[in-house]
């Protein structure tokens, strides 16, 4: 399941229900992403996303994860609109039949997430609003899987 | 047409959605259109990452746009 959400999220509560019933995926690997304050640098961040569009191009990477690492299922929570620092962004949980799969298909969402969604991403702090893009390091990353 | 700018380039535009009427025809009208309006905004669409979508999928290259398409520019994304 894909959602985006202006609210914050109870990560817990949401790996607890993606966990619920299963008796066939012996794995569930999760991920939580938190806004960073950075020692005070950033008081704050605004995702904006493409509503519609955001969602069917996460789906679409889910789809593509589901088939390379044989899961049973993906969730995706992602934040957008106004975050505080200590908040949860993002959470991605995935279920496969054994622990491998289930560990990269979480690796690999991540990293999708963090170059290719569509979503733009700006930090407030003392020094003004920026607008932050994919680094050097996060590029590195998702080649890591091409 | 309805033309949609997302990230900075919705800074730098001052608007973040905007109808053209008449719609151009084809994409690289609409960048010459908002190019002769806007030199900073037409120079940042053909900026390094700058990816259009049209009717919400990625197009690249030249493309021809129907009169109720929606247009949108997406400068490099960053979730997580």
């Amino acid at each position: 399941m894909i959602r985006l959400t202006t609210e914050p999220f109870d990560s817990g509560a949401e790996l607890t229900a993606f966990c619920a019933g299963r008796t066939e995926s012996g794995a569930v690997a999760s991920f939580v992403g938190i806004a960073r304050g950075d020692a005070g640098a950033t008081t704050a961040l605004e995702l904006e996303a493409y509503p519609g569009f955001t969602e069917a191009e996460i789906g679409r990477m889910a789809a593509t994860a589901t088939t390379r690492f044989a899961l049973h299922d993906v969730l995706v929570v992602h934040r957008h609109g106004p975050i505080a620092p200590g908040e949860p962004i993002v959470m991605v949980a995935t279920a496969s039949a054994h622990r491998r799969e289930a560990f990269e298909a979480c690796d690999y969402l991540m990293d999708y997430l963090k170059s290719r969604a569509p979503f733009w991403k700006k930090e407030y702090g003392p020094a003004g609003p920026r607008w932050v893009e994919p680094t050097a390091r996060d590029l590195d990353d998702i080649a890591r899987w091409d | 047409m309805r033309v949609l700018l997302f990230g900075r380039l919705g800074d730098l535009a001052g608007w973040r959605e905007r109808a053209f009427e008449p719609a151009p025809a084809s994409l690289s009208a609409l960048k010459a259109l908002i190019a002769a309006q806007d030199a900073a905004l037409g120079a940042a669409l053909d900026g390094p990452g700058v990816q259009a979508a049209v009717d919400r999928a990625i197009v690249r290259g030249e493309t021809a746009l129907a009169a109720g398409a929606e247009v949108a520019f997406l400068p490099p994304m960053s979730g997580g």
